[in-house]
């Protein structure tokens, strides 16, 4: 076994109080594709902005190529010989292919651009890749996978010992992610070191060799992917034992059947980029729970059913009648609400008022002229302040002074206000304390009482097992099990979520 | 609970803050009656009123009237430059229909604000549907405007002896002139239309969180569309007005930079730029003070080449006094004996 490139041993970063990592090692050997597994708040983007210097590390140390390194910016991580290609790749989309690969470094004379020179060498380093693009032509006129390679590229040019590709893949369709796997292998055969993140587990077991695992700031673990099984790593990310994994049935017993008169039905719904495949039926006074790791899909496919990215494929019929929604209006129209897990940039109104963010649906769907009455506002308002146990100083208070719990218990106000056939809650207890985490609960089994239909998107699995009676397990951006009755278990839907295709 | 002296009257005050441009108005008024005198006379001749402050009212009618239709556009988070060159096109349209077609004042009036209504759509579907960032979308018409102007009245400056029309700019009413009326027609039309209804709501929440709004179900692209075509309306009578002040059209002078005080009364009035909550008697507030600084710079000699600076300068102390973070600055450098 070679000498490793990158030895990270021990890096500890709070900010104010809280531990982003806590005692995080990491090693790197050259020509190894390595994955930093992790779910959200595992500390995986924390430690790659210590990598490349956006972050000092509290503490630990870091040895690189034979040598301690301490970089204190992204230009000096770059100059060590690590070099970072993002997610949303971070390149001047005006520019030159070719620009873009040198910008900052373009060879000059007398302070004026080599025009030649930097075009030559930006081939060079494309080419490395296998790559032949017209190197004057605009960045912006390249899909999505030219500009992730073209930032690899930038990396090459730089004589990246070390590169770190954070989720290159989430963007790219199944052509375009086989052809980029091409290039990192025989960046990798050239002895690159090579560091990929990713939420995508077919992606990891393809083509990584070893597999860093992360929960919750802290270093769970350095695994060969070989010998690491779907499941062990699955538990390594979501912190369950093994053992107790392993242990649980894995024959499947057949999904209940029951005849009720579905509400909502969609077949194979997708969107290019956005969703594979995904099919579901809900009829009233279900709760259909949506599960998977991060990045399965999950938020794609309520925004898909409320008409915020409105699907091109498969068929959807509500209430018997085939339908397409191309509007979150034409959702709300047909009786669905949406509440969304992004409550900050797509739920609250922050400087109105309370009783104006809950009858903002109810007024919308009336149309601008029938104003509701101040005092049914008023009436509304404080009927839902009361049953839902918010803590507001008033209903005239802007919703933006409320905490994270009463603002969602706000947003649901305002989707129940509505009295829909069918609400889409997308996580509606993150970060929120565990008492308003119970009462959500409560109404949801409220809401199935009174007949409504309710998808229930999470991802504490136990959360998800208590609350729904049927699970749509989601992997990669596509469906790949509805587990039913019995069968919801927490340790069932891991198993799915591990061992779909074996 | 809590000791406030002020309880009662803070509500008055509250959202969007008047209290600021208020005592800014009252300020300047205070500084004319001491420094100029007969500036509160009033002189009731032919059973009309005469003084400085209805010269202020009549005189600063226009910008009225424009920062109506901007305060809708600013609190939906846009801003419409083209108010000016709209005015001029008004002016033109209105101008070449008086002195060469034979029709009725009514139905000049509204064929003139009906193609300023037009215009603004137009920029409202630039920026709602097309996705044209606002300063951009209506800086087009704001350079195409004079040109179209032009064309209209041929490159000549049309004048005209047309009564109604003149009437419009120079006429009395209720002792008052007659562009008073126009601007509380406007704004009372304008309050109740966004207040009796839920087009207020709906603009701020298309101001506030475009996004969350488009969630709930609100038609945000109709909602901006409407807004600039309103705007366009009140460019159009602000338009009429200036033209039949000086019973011509002169389309490369009327309504010059006029947007720019429009913007200015709106947030000084208390609507901030970045859009959501918006106050219309605080942008009224707003362009009084603008016209009562200038009109006081006139009395006082200043030369119009060096009256820009003052005006900055009001501007710049409301805008910092809007700011609730300025105001904390303050109190705690005076504040600190209070606790």
């Amino acid at each position: 076994m070679s000498e490793p490139l990158l030895n990270v041993r021990n890096v500890t970063k709070a900010f104010g109080g809280v531990k982003a990592l806590d005692g995080v090692g990491l090693t790197l050997r050259p020509g190894e594709i390595h994955a930093l597994m992790g779910e959200n708040g595992a500390g995986k983007s924390t430690l790659i902005k210590v990598l490349t210097g956006v972050y000092t590390p509290d503490d630990g140390a870091m040895q690189f190529d034979g040598r301690v390194i301490a970089p204190r910016s992204t230009r000096e991580a770059e100059a060590i010989g690590i070099s970072t290609v993002y997610q949303e790749v971070n390149l001047v989309p005006t520019l030159s292919i070719a620009d873009n690969i040198l910008l900052g470094r373009q060879p000059t004379r007398f302070g004026f651009l080599r025009k030649k020179a930097i075009k030559q060498r930006a081939e060079v380093a494309l080419a490395r890749l296998g790559l032949k693009l017209d190197v004057s032509l605009p960045l912006n006129a390249c899909s999505m996978a030219e500009q992730q390679l073209v930032a690899i590229a930038r990396a090459l040019d730089i004589q990246a010992k070390l590169l770190i590709l954070d989720e290159p893949t989430s963007s790219l369709d199944e052509r375009e992610v086989e052809f980029l796997f091409g290039v990192l292998r025989r960046l990798r055969d050239q002895g690159m070191a090579l560091l990929f993140v990713t939420h995508f587990l077919d992606q990891v077991y393809a083509i990584t060799d070893r597999i860093t695992v992360l929960r919750n700031g802290a270093f769970v673990g350095d695994f060969a992917a070989a010998d690491l099984p779907r499941l062990k790593l699955i538990g390594a990310m979501l912190g369950r034992n093994f053992e107790e994994l392993e242990s649980a049935d894995s024959d499947p017993s057949p999904a209940i059947t029951e005849k009720r008169a579905t509400f909502l039905e969609a077949q194979e719904l997708g969107k290019r980029g956005v969703m594979d495949n995904v099919s579901l039926s809900i009829a009233p006074g279900e709760v259909v729970g949506l599960s998977g790791l991060l990045g399965s899909g999950r938020t794609e496919t309520a925004k898909m059913l409320f008409g915020v990215l409105p699907p091109d494929r498969g068929s959807l019929s509500i209430a018997g009648q085939r339908t397409s929604i191309r509007s979150p209006r034409q959702a709300i129209r047909l009786g669905l609400a949406f509440c969304s897990e992004d409550r900050k940039s797509e739920g609250i109104i922050p400087h109105l008022s309370v009783r104006e963010n809950m009858i903002l649906a109810m007024q919308a769907s009336r149309g601008p002229l029938r104003l509701l009455a101040r005092s049914e506002q008023d009436q509304i308002a404080a009927h839902y302040i009361r049953a839902l146990n918010i803590k507001t100083a008033s209903a005239e208070t802007p919703i933006m002074n409320l905490s994270g719990g009463n603002q969602q218990k706000v947003m649901l106000a305002r989707w129940l206000a509505m009295q829909p056939k069918l609400i889409i809650l997308d996580e509606p207890t993150r970060g929120i304390d565990v008492g308003a985490k119970a009462e959500i609960e409560k109404l949801v089994h409220s809401l199935r009482a009174q007949g409504m239909a309710v998808i229930f998107i999470s991802s504490d699995i136990e959360e998800v097992v208590r609350t729904c009676e049927r699970v749509v397990v989601l992997r990669d951006r596509r469906k790949i099990a509805e587990l039913s009755g019995a069968e919801v278990q927490p340790n069932r839907i891991m198993n799915v979520i591990a061992h779909h295709d074996e | 609970m809590m000791n406030d002296p002020f309880a009662r009257i803070r509500p008055w005050f509250s959202g969007a803050s008047l209290l600021w441009p208020v005592l800014g108005l009252l300020t300047l008024l205070v500084f004319n009656a001491i420094y100029a005198p007969g500036f509160f006379r009033l002189e009731l001749r032919d059973g009309h009123l005469y003084g400085t402050l209805v010269d202020i009212l009549n005189q600063g009618s226009k910008v009225m009237l424009l920062a109506i239709g901007m305060t809708l556009i600013i609190a939906t988070g846009g801003v419409d430059l083209s108010v000016g060159s709209l005015m001029a096109i008004a002016g033109a349209v209105a101008a070449v229909l008086v002195t060469q077609a034979a029709l009725p004042f009514a139905a000049i009036v509204g064929t003139t604000l009906a193609l300023t209504a037009i215009a603004g759509t137009a920029n409202g579907l630039l920026v709602a549907a097309v996705g044209i960032q606002p300063i951009i979308a209506t800086l087009i018409l704001m350079v195409a405007g004079r040109g179209i102007a032009m064309l209209i009245t041929d490159g000549q400056i049309i004048t005209f002896e047309h009564a109604p029309l003149v009437f419009v700019g120079n006429g009395h009413l209720f002792a008052l002139p007659f562009t008073v009326t126009l601007v509380l027609l406007t704004l009372g039309v304008t309050s109740l239309a966004t207040r009796k209804t839920a087009i207020g709501l709906f603009l701020e929440s298309v101001g506030d969180n475009e996004k969350a709004a488009r969630y709930c179900g609100i038609n945000t692209t109709l909602v901006k569309v409407v807004v600039y075509a309103f705007s366009g309306l009140c460019a159009g009578v602000a338009g009429l007005i200036a033209t039949s002040n000086i019973k011509a059209a002169d389309s490369s002078r009327v309504g010059e930079m006029m947007e720019l005080d429009a913007i200015f009364a709106v947030v000084v009035g208390g609507t901030a730029l970045t859009g959501g909550r918006f106050t219309l008697v605080g942008s009224i507030v707003g362009a009084l003070l603008i016209q009562t600084l200038t009109t006081t710079m006139y009395n006082l000699g200043v030369p119009p080449a060096v009256a820009p600076v003052p005006k900055a300068i009001v501007i710049v102390a409301v805008c910092l006094l809007q700011s609730e973070k300025f105001r904390q600055q303050i109190t705690s450098w005076f504040g600190r004996r209070q606790a």
